[in-house]
C-alpha cells in the first residue's frame, strides 16, 4: 500500500515559475524530496531500466509531513439563509434518487452536528424524512412509508411548524406504477422542537463536527425552494408558472434555479433575497430536469428543462490539500518531463514509501524570454492522462479480465485506489450510483500519472499505458540526443496555434485521445500551415472534451451516441455543461481522427501486441527516406509493450472518414488474436467476425502523407509503437524508421 | 444458450493453455476462457504484485467494494504464466470437479 501520495498544483509550469506539491504522508513526521528529470519510467528488467536525473533546486531536503484526506461528495451551500426554524417553513424539490436505499442521505439541512441541533431533510432506506434536534440532546424523526424507486422523479414537499412540532411530508412519484408503493404522506407532530440556527443551508450534504461534509445524497435535485409558512405541493408547482401568484411570491425565502449558470459552480437564487449558493466538488450540471420533454436535447436552447443537478457522494473536484513543498524553478530550466521524488522511508513488499509526482516544464511564456527554441515539440497528452486519472475499471468493472485476455494485475497503487474511492474516478469509471464520471480534475492525486506505475491494461511485459508508456519516447529522444521542448494539452488549449507555430515538428505521445475544440483547431491550423506531425500512437483525436472557463484544472466528457466506451450518456444529456458544445466522438462532428492525422481508430485488444508487414507503398520513392537501412519485411516483432509494435489500440486508413487521397500505406500490422476487436462505431449490424483472427479490417497502418503547405504527417497507428523503440539498445527497425522520419522532418526542405 | 463446459470435449484445450496462457488461442480454447473468466458472483480473481517483475500472489475482490481484497500469502509466483496456470486449474476444478495434476512447466 502507498504511504505517500500527492499532486502538483499544475501539470505544466514555465521556468522561473513556482510549482507547489501537496502530499499526504501516512508514516512519520517528515519526508525527503528532490526534483528529477524523468528519462524512463519503466522498471522492466527486459528494458533499459528506470532512469531519473536529479535536478538541484530548493526542493532538495527534508520537509514536514502531513496526513491529508480527500473530502469527497458534492453539495450546495448557501450562506445567509435565515434561521428557518424560527417560524413555520416549507422545503420543496423535485428529486431523482439514484441510490435511495443508502442510509442517512441529506437532501437539505440547516444543522449543527456538534450540538445536534437544527433540521435535516433526509432520505434513508428509500424514504423521505425529517430529523430535528433541539441542541439539548433531544432528537426527533419522521418518515413517510413509501420507498422510492431509483431513477424516477419524485415531488417532495416537507413543511414544519417549529412551535407546535407539526410536520407534513409528501413524497409523490411523477409516474404511478401498479403494485408499487413509492408514494407516501406523513402528517403528525414531532416531540422535539428544532433549534433555529444561523447556519449555512446545504443541499446534498451535512457539515460534520470536524468540518468535513458527509451524509451526501446521490441523485438529481431540481427546483429546490424554501417558503415561509406551511405549503403543499400545488404551491410549489404554482411558483414555477410564468405568472407567480402574489400571495405565494411573498412567501419565497429562496428558489435556487439550477438552469441558470449551468457552466458555472454558482447556484442562483431567483428569490428576492438573492441567497445565492455555490456547488462544491462539481456535481454534474446540464442534466435533464423533472420537466424535460425530449423535444430538445441541447440545454443551451432550452435551459429551463435542464434545471437538475446530479449530486454524487463520490464527486471530487478539489482535494484542497495544504502545500508540502513549493519550489521556484530555475530561470534556465530546460523544458521536459520532471517529477518530484518524495520518500518517507524504505519500501518493501507490503508498502511503498516513495512517490514520483509528475509534471512538465514548458518553454518560457514570454516570447522575449524564449530565445531560440529547438525544432521539435512534444505535445504531452496530459488531458488523456487526466481522462484516465485513477482509472479504476479493473476495480469496478468485474469481468475486465475477460476483456484483457489475462489476469488483472494490482500493484501498490491499485490496492490504494481500491481502498480510497474518495480520490475520485477517471472518465472511464462510474460513480457508485452507476452514472458515468463526466468530470476529471487534476486537483487531486492522480496515481497512474506517474513513472513506475504499471497499468492493468498496459501490454504484457512492461505493462505501461498513457504517461508511463510515453516515458519510452522520452528515453528514446534522450538517447538520440534530440533537443526538444514539451508543452501540454492544457497549454495548447490556453495558448492555441501560436504555441505550435514556431516549431516545425510536433511529436505526440502514445495515446493522445482527448481534445478540446481549441486544441483541435490549433493543431489542424498548424498541420495545414506546413507543420510536420509525428503521430506516434493510436486512438488519437477521438473524444471531445470541454474545459471550464472559471474552474481551473478540470475537463468534461460526454459519452454520446457511440464509440468504445465504458458507460453511456443518457439521451438528452449529450451537451457539455462547461461549454454547451455537443460532446462525444470527434468523428460525429465531422472531424474523424483521419482528418487530423490520416488514420483513425479501428480496433483494440490487450492480450499481446503483434508486428507490421511491409506494404507496397514502402517502395514508393516519396518515402525512400523512411526505409533507409530498413529492408525488413517484418517490422516491430519485438517490444516492451505486449511483445510487439502493433498493439493495445490500432488506427488505420479510411478515405471515407477523411484520410487524404495521397496517403501512403507503408506497412500494416498482422497476426492479431481474436482478442483484438473491431471498435463498435465501425459496424452497424453486429458481425460474427470482430476479432483480428477473422477480420481483415483489424490492423494498424503505418502511414505517411505530404500536405499542400510543404509539411507532412507520419502515423504509426499503434499505441505499442513506442514500446518497441528501446529494445536492443534502440538498434532496431522501429527505432530506425522513427529516426529516419525525424531526421527528414528536421530538414527544412519542403515536401 | 451459453456454452456449458464439457470436461470430456474441452480437456483437449488444457495443454494448449499450459503452453501459452496469454496470447492468441484457438477458437475452442478462447470460448473456454471466455466462460471461465466470468464469475456471476462478481468475485474477481486478481494478481497482486508484491515486487515488480519478481513476485505475485493471488487476490480476490469481494462483491462489495467496501470489503477488503482478500490477498493470499501463498503460493508466491515468480512469473505471471504460473499464476495464470494456477487460476486455470482452480477454475477447471470448480467447474468440472476434476483436478489438473500437471505443473506449469515440465
Amino acid at each position: 500500500m502507498l504511504k505517500i501520495v500527492g499532486y502538483p498544483d499544475r501539470y505544466s509550469v514555465a521556468p522561473g515559475e513556482t510549482i507547489a506539491f501537496k502530499l499526504s504522508v501516512e508514516e512519520g513526521a517528515s519526508f525527503d524530496a528532490r526534483i528529477v528529470r524523468v528519462v524512463n519510467g519503466d522498471c522492466n528488467p527486459e528494458g533499459p531500466g528506470l532512469e531519473f536525473r536529479h535536478v538541484p533546486t530548493d526542493a532538495d531536503g527534508r520537509h514536514a509531513a502531513l496526513v491529508q484526506r480527500v473530502d469527497a461528495g458534492s453539495y450546495m451551500i448557501a450562506e445567509g439563509v435565515p434561521p428557518l426554524a424560527e417560524k413555520p417553513f416549507t422545503f420543496c424539490a423535485f428529486i431523482w434518487p439514484t441510490l435511495p436505499t443508502r442510509p442517512d442521505q441529506t437532501l437539505a439541512a440547516q444543522w449543527d452536528s456538534a450540538t445536534q441541533s437544527g433540521f435535516r431533510i433526509v432520505i434513508a432506506g428509500g424514504r423521505t424524512g425529517i430529523v430535528v434536534g433541539d441542541g439539548k440532546g433531544g432528537i426527533s424523526t419522521a418518515f413517510v412509508d413509501g420507498v422510492m424507486i431509483p431513477r424516477r422523479w419524485y415531488h417532495l414537499v416537507i413543511s414544519l411548524d417549529p412551535a407546535s412540532g407539526d410536520v407534513t411530508i409528501a413524497q409523490r412519484p411523477f409516474i404511478a406504477y401498479a403494485k408499487t408503493q413509492d408514494a407516501g404522506v406523513f402528517s403528525g407532530r414531532l416531540d422535539v422542537r428544532p433549534a433555529a440556527l444561523a447556519a449555512p443551508f446545504l443541499l446534498a450534504g451535512t457539515v460534520e463536527k470536524d468540518g468535513s461534509v458527509d451524509r451526501h445524497y446521490d441523485g438529481k435535485i431540481d427546483s429546490p425552494t424554501l417558503l415561509a409558512g406551511q405549503h403543499g405541493p400545488e404551491d410549489h408547482l404554482r411558483l414555477l408558472q410564468a405568472h407567480m401568484p402574489q400571495e405565494l411570491a411573498t412567501s419565497v425565502v429562496a428558489r435556487w434555479d439550477f438552469s441558470r449558470g449551468i457552466d458555472t459552480a454558482a447556484a442562483t437564487d431567483v428569490g428576492p433575497s438573492l441567497l445565492h449558493g455555490r456547488l462544491e466538488q462539481l456535481p454534474t450540471r446540464g442534466m435533464k430536469g423533472w420537466n424535460w420533454t425530449g423535444e430538445e436535447h441541447a440545454w443551451p436552447r432550452k435551459p429551463e428543462q435542464y434545471g437538475a443537478v446530479h449530486f454524487h457522494h463520490d464527486d471530487v473536484y478539489d482535494a484542497a490539500w495544504k502545500t508540502s513543498v513549493e519550489v521556484r524553478l530555475p530561470d534556465d530550466m530546460p523544458s521536459g518531463a520532471y517529477a518530484l521524488h518524495a520518500v518517507c522511508g524504505d519500501s518493501d513488499e507490503t508498502a511503498t514509501r516513495e512517490a514520483y509526482i509528475a509534471f512538465f516544464v514548458r518553454p518560457p511564456r514570454a516570447k522575449a524570454a524564449r530565445g531560440k527554441r529547438p525544432k521539435v515539440l512534444l505535445l504531452a497528452p496530459t488531458m488523456s492522462y487526466l481522462a484516465y486519472a485513477n482509472h479504476g475499471e479493473h476495480i469496478t468493472a468485474r469481468g475486465a479480465e475477460r476483456q484483457m485476455g489475462r489476469l488483472l494485475t494490482f500493484g501498490h497503487a491499485d490496492l490504494y485506489m481500491y481502498d480510497h474511492a474518495e480520490l475520485g474516478g477517471s472518465l472511464y469509471d462510474t460513480h457508485a450510483d452507476g452514472s458515468g464520471v463526466n468530470y476529471s480534475s487534476r486537483l487531486r492525486p492522480n496515481l497512474n500519472f506517474s513513472p513506475r506505475y504499471h497499468s492493468w491494461l498496459g501490454g504484457p511485459g512492461s505493462a505501461l499505458y498513457q504517461y508511463n508508456a510515453d516515458t519510452h519516447l522520452f528515453a528514446w529522444l534522450d538517447r538520440k540526443g534530440v533537443d526538444y521542448d514539451v508543452v501540454t494539452d492544457e497549454d495548447l488549449h490556453e495558448d492555441g496555434y501560436e504555441l505550435l507555430a514556431e516549431y516545425p515538428i510536433v511529436l505526440t505521445g502514445t495515446h493522445p485521445e482527448y481534445h478540446s475544440t481549441a486544441m483541435w483547431d490549433a493543431m489542424k491550423a498548424w498541420v495545414d500551415r506546413g507543420g510536420r506531425l509525428m503521430y506516434l500512437g493510436a486512438n488519437g483525436w477521438y473524444w471531445r472534451i470541454a474545459f471550464n472557463k472559471s474552474l481551473p484544472g478540470v475537463i468534461e466528457v460526454r459519452r454520446a451516441e457511440d464509440g468504445t466506451r465504458t458507460w453511456e450518456q443518457e439521451p438528452g444529456e449529450y451537451h457539455h455543461s462547461f461549454t454547451g458544445e455537443y460532446g462525444g466522438l470527434w468523428r460525429r462532428l465531422g472531424r474523424a481522427p483521419n482528418v487530423m492525422c490520416g488514420i483513425g481508430f479501428i480496433a483494440q485488444g490487450f492480450d499481446m501486441s503483434s508486428y507490421y508487414r511491409r506494404a507496397p507503398d514502402a517502395d514508393n520513392p516519396r518515402v525512400g527516406f523512411i526505409f533507409k537501412d530498413v529492408p525488413d519485411e517484418i517490422i516491430g516483432n519485438f517490444g516492451l509493450v505486449g511483445g510487439g509494435a502493433a498493439g493495445i489500440e490500432l488506427d488505420c486508413i479510411s478515405l471515407p472518414l477523411g484520410s487524404p487521397p495521397n496517403i501512403l500505406r507503408l506497412a500494416s500490422s498482422d497476426g492479431h488474436s481474436s482478442m483484438m476487436m473491431l471498435t463498435n462505431e465501425e459496424f452497424s449490424i453486429v458481425l460474427p467476425n470482430l476479432g483480428g483472427d477473422q477480420n481483415e479490417r483489424v490492423h494498424a497502418d503505418l502511414t505517411f502523407y505530404e500536405t499542400p503547405a510543404g509539411g507532412a504527417v507520419f502515423g504509426t497507428g499503434s499505441i505499442a509503437w513506442c514500446g518497441s523503440l528501446l529494445p536492443n539498445g534502440g538498434d532496431n527497425n522501429v527505432s530506425r524508421i522513427t529516426w529516419n522520419v525525424l531526421e527528414r522532418f528536421l530538414d527544412e526542405t519542403p515536401f | 444458450m451459453v456454452y456449458k463446459i464439457d470436461p470430456d470435449a474441452d480437456r483437449v484445450y488444457i495443454e494448449e493453455f499450459r503452453q501459452k496462457p496469454i496470447g492468441a488461442h484457438s477458437p475452442g480454447l478462447q470460448r473456454l476462457l471466455n466462460i471461465m473468466r466470468h464469475d456471476p458472483s462478481g468475485r474477481q480473481v486478481v494478481l497482486v504484485c508484491r515486487k515488480p517483475f519478481e513476485e505475485w500472489v493471488l487476490g480476490q475482490m469481494p462483491v462489495d467494494r467496501s470489503e477488503p481484497i482478500a490477498i493470499e500469502d501463498e503460493p508466491i509466483f515468480t512469473d505471471i504464466g504460473s499464476a495464470e496456470w494456477e487460476v486455470f486449474r482452480r477454475r477447471w476444478r470448480a467447474i468440472t470437479g476434476e483436478d489438473i495434476n500437471m505443473p506449469f512447466r515440465d
